[in-house]
């Protein structure tokens, strides 16, 4: 009885020590912040873009707007004319308003990506945790399906696909950037999902006689949704990139909707001129793209950098 | 000036995201004199490797010396740059750490990676270098020292590679070792030799060692004198005679009262309520089980041969064996978890189906299984209410109020305050998630619970009170309890009758009293007499005895005919015992030995 309460007192003077460091919030840093910022900002184009466009993408502008007040030059330029007043950021190749096609733009660039790596996401992370946790047979034969796909360089892939198809529209460049992107999403979610498919909570869920799906929507995505997350804004980025290459190429987005890439290709000839049209669409390009790069570096830090090792593929 | 190392009044403290500081080590002083060894002694979060690596002018990334100094022959090494750090570590201090295998690299043979720290310092020449490993070798009398530095690591056992690691240190002729827990991570009977092997070199060497580790017993044998922390603060600091035996401070009492007594017969926790003598509550019955493929009824690698285990309704079995020996196996084939090749695994007398997928959900809910490490086996994306009220849902069908009452209750049972519930497990310690980690178990209410190491990862007083909680729940629920360790003091203290494992064979069992009084089986007395005690002087009366020295340093082989212990038996018939699988002496009292011998024989 003595030695119990001369226990309990010491117990109290001698707790044991907290073992578990504390928990790690997501902290922005000053980049961080601004690219935040500037995804907020992109975010609010996309909704109200359009209706705060001083013109319609496809208008081409009249010669009239062009006229400096006092002179008698009847029939000005209209193409590659330098920011002013009337074109904030200049006129394109074909005397169209770059800010109205950027605000345009802004809906199909960031449209059409997000779907796509949506879409990504969908088959790469099912397929993946399916091969984490279904036999060896499945595994190997959906993981060697898709080292074969992902040997194949991507734009040579899609352009192939894209001629066979005979330059289809939107929806098809979309499966063709998902489909695409779907194999190195499979390869990260396979991965995340076999390294908890050995963990010993996956095994007392197992021992407890729990089936597959719960497996699957209680032990392991919730473990492994985090470092997802955190691919999804980079492979949002490749796919936005990718787009913009196969729109730079001709083979993406068709006139006259604009898109930033295909704005890029468009413009290119303006450089001569020293024209800031070819610039501006490649700025908002930057802009969007370095600002998730650098959310997605406080996320990982986050994470304790752990990712970043699975993600150079 | 006699002392090596000073440390004066030191402060180390952790730097937060927010920039606020953090007392990690409070004011601590202490001396090392040369050919000393002192011993930093603490739980997880004292501190000890904190300051041990301050003699190397080193800290973990985030902390950072606030004050107080580190000298080393009187010069200050906390304010050292870069160039006179590289001049100090490896040359003049040597740093060991704790995993011998994660630190050996596995392609390069022993003798370069034990050379290469004094030639790249430049202190030896290779071929001196070489020969100077050699009389290490010799010294930590290691086998095959001539031949040794060609092998690579994966050719040695743990214990030689801890042994290699303090070659590797002291091959530079440092005037100081520090050591982080070198011995933790091994089994008594290689702990025992590696103690003695690093005993005798620091006296040989005349080296000073600091020694930092959580384990009372084992620093009585090796250290000259003891520091103990607690929370970054020094509670108690004197000779290891004067803190050993008469410990003056509170804590320092509670480390000692934590350590568990040496097996003694007697201890045992002895059911004598009659129980139903009908069906065992678990059985295995010539159990063969193994990994890989299974070719002609035998798995690539046979891990468990012969395996006959009752658990009677409410006792609790202990199983014990070094690591490796299979004990794990032996609980993850009871949990369906792999299916054994040959045998059969009864619940209440009714045959088990080998693979869990095929068990019904009553049978599984019968046996739990407690996982070893807490931290992995609790889902970190689940709240504590979540993880208990699984259970409860998918065997009892608990919902609502009555799955909210029942959490409760279990969460009282564990004594864990009911807040937790609304916690993750990264919000709790150690110890509170493995009693998480047991209530969880409990929440099925079984019949039997599968303990597979459960305290082996926690601090000593922590352990201490977990066993503590498992005795009462015990006595609470009835449940009969397989409780699997590599610790044979613990199960000695918890466990009704013992199973002693070797290479996957049963050597022997019986019950508690049975097992740790004679006659033994060679290998059980081997296991009781390495079992460190705590005072001084105890290493050097075990080396001297017969079974220290024929089974201490061999490794576990799993043979396919004889008795597995051959090799390390002092009382081995050369001709009989490699060829013959041992035959089952059972003794009085269903106390069952497997040895070639009789009783007469080893009941010396």
């Amino acid at each position: 009885m003595s030695q119990a309460s001369q226990e309990t007192s010491a117990s109290t003077q001698f707790d044991e020590l907290p073992t578990a460091p504390p928990k790690r919030k997501i902290r922005l840093s000053w980049p961080g912040k601004i690219g935040v910022s500037v995804l907020i900002f992109w975010a609010i184009i996309v909704v109200i873009g359009p209706t705060i466009a001083p013109y319609h993408e496809a208008d081409i502008l009249d010669e009239e707007l062009f006229i400096v007040p006092g002179s008698d030059e009847m029939y000005p330029d209209t193409d590659f004319q330098p920011p002013s007043s009337i074109v904030l950021l200049g006129s394109d190749y074909l005397g169209r308003d770059t800010l109205s096609r950027i605000l345009f733009g802004a809906r199909t660039t960031i449209g059409i990506s997000l779907l796509a790596t949506l879409l990504a996401y969908l088959i790469g992370v099912t397929l993946g945790i399916a091969a984490a946790v279904g036999s060896k047979f499945l595994d190997m034969c959906l993981s060697r399906v898709n080292d074969a796909l992902l040997s194949i360089p991507s734009i040579m892939f899609a352009l192939v696909l894209i001629a066979a198809l005979n330059s289809p529209g939107i929806f098809w460049l979309i499966l063709i950037a998902g489909f695409i992107y779907a194999a190195s999403v499979f390869r990260i979610a396979r991965s995340l999902g076999q390294e908890v498919m050995v963990s010993d909570f996956v095994e007392a869920a197992k021992v407890r006689g729990e089936g597959l799906w719960w497996i699957i929507t209680r032990e392991v995505l919730p473990n492994i949704a985090m470092p997802l997350a955190t691919d999804f804004g980079l492979r949002f980025v490749w796919v936005i990139l990718f787009i913009s290459s196969l729109s730079f190429l001709g083979l993406g987005v068709q006139p006259p909707m604009s898109d930033w890439g295909s704005m890029v290709k468009e413009n290119l000839s303006g450089l001569v001129y020293g024209s800031v049209a070819p610039l501006m669409p490649a700025l908002a390009i930057a802009t969007l793209t370095i600002s998730v790069n650098m959310i997605v570096d406080d996320i990982s830090a986050a994470t304790g950098g752990k990712l970043a090792k699975r993600m150079i593929s | 000036m006699s002392d090596l190392l000073e440390v004066d009044n030191l402060r180390i403290s952790a730097r937060n995201d927010d920039d606020e500081l953090t007392p990690i080590v409070k004011g601590v002083s202490f001396k090392v004199a040369r050919g000393e060894v002192v011993a930093l002694i603490g739980e997880s979060g004292s501190g000890k490797t904190t300051i041990a690596l301050s003699s190397l002018g080193y800290t973990k990334p985030g902390l950072e010396f606030t004050g107080g100094e580190v000298r080393l022959h009187g010069e200050d090494v906390i304010s050292m740059d870069s160039d006179q750090l590289r001049g100090l570590r490896g040359q003049r201090v040597a740093y060991l750490a704790q995993s011998a295998a994660a630190t050996f690299n596995p392609a390069l043979t022993i003798g370069e990676q034990v050379t290469e720290t004094c030639v790249l310092h430049g202190i030896l020449t290779q071929e001196e270098a070489d020969a100077r490993a050699e009389t290490l070798y010799r010294a930590l009398e290691l086998p095959d020292p001539d031949k040794l530095g060609k092998r690579y690591p994966h050719q040695v056992s743990g214990g030689q590679l801890q042994r290699l690691m303090a070659a590797t240190a002291l091959c530079g002729k440092p005037d100081l070792l520090v050591l982080d827990e070198p011995t933790t991570a091994l089994d008594v009977t290689t702990q025992i030799e590696v103690l003695k092997a690093f005993k005798s070199v620091i006296k040989q060497e005349g080296a000073a060692a600091i020694y930092v580790t959580h384990d009372l017993s084992v620093v009585a044998q090796i250290a000259d004198h003891i520091v103990v922390l607690y929370a970054g603060e020094i509670q108690e600091y004197g000779t290891a005679e004067q803190v050993v035996e008469k410990p003056s401070h509170d804590y320092t009492r509670r480390l000692m009262h934590a350590v568990r007594p040496p097996p003694a017969a007697g201890q045992g926790d002895e059911t004598t309520g009659e129980h139903h003598r009908d069906a065992p509550a678990l059985q295995v019955k010539d159990l063969l089980a193994g990994y890989g493929r299974i070719q002609n009824g035998l798995p690539a690698i046979t891990v468990l041969r012969d395996v006959n285990v009752v658990i009677e309704r409410g006792h609790s079995v202990g199983i014990i064996g070094e690591s490796g020996c299979g004990k794990s196996t032996l609980a993850r084939v009871m949990a369906g978890l792999l299916p054994a090749a040959e045998g059969q695994v009864l619940l209440d007398g009714g045959e088990l189906k080998p693979a869990l997928e095929q068990r019904k959900r009553e049978e599984l809910q019968k046996i739990q299984f407690v996982f070893q490490m807490a931290d992995t086996a609790l889902n970190p994306r689940q709240r504590i209410d979540n993880i208990l009220g699984r259970p409860l849902e998918f065997y009892l069908g608990l919902k609502g109020d009555e799955k909210r009452r029942r959490i409760g209750e279990l969460l009282d049972m564990v004594e864990l305050p009911q807040e937790f519930a609304g916690r993750y497990p990264e919000e709790l310690s150690g110890g509170q998630k493995q009693r998480i980690n047991l209530a969880r178990a409990l929440a099925a209410s079984p019949e039997v619970l599968l303990c597979d190491e459960v305290i082996s990862a926690l601090d000593s007083i922590v352990g201490a009170n977990v066993i503590e909680l498992l005795k009462r729940l015990r006595k609470q629920t009835g449940v009969s309890f397989v409780f699997i360790s590599h610790d044979l003091s613990t199960v000695a203290s918890f466990a009704d009758e013992i199973v002693v494992l070797y290479a996957g064979r049963v050597v022997e069992k019986g019950t508690t009293d049975q097992v740790l009084s004679p006659p033994y089986h060679p290998y059980t007395r081997l296991l009781i007499s390495s079992v460190p005690e705590l005072r001084v002087g105890w290493l050097e009366e075990t080396m001297q005895t017969q079974e220290a020295q024929a089974g201490i340093d061999r490794v576990v082989t799993l043979k396919d005919k004889g008795c597995p212990f051959f090799d390390r038996c002092p009382l081995a018939i050369e001709g009989t015992c490699d060829q013959e699988t041992p035959p089952v002496r059972t003794l009085a009292g269903n106390h069952a030995i497997e040895c070639h011998r009789s009783e007469a024989e080893f009941a010396h």
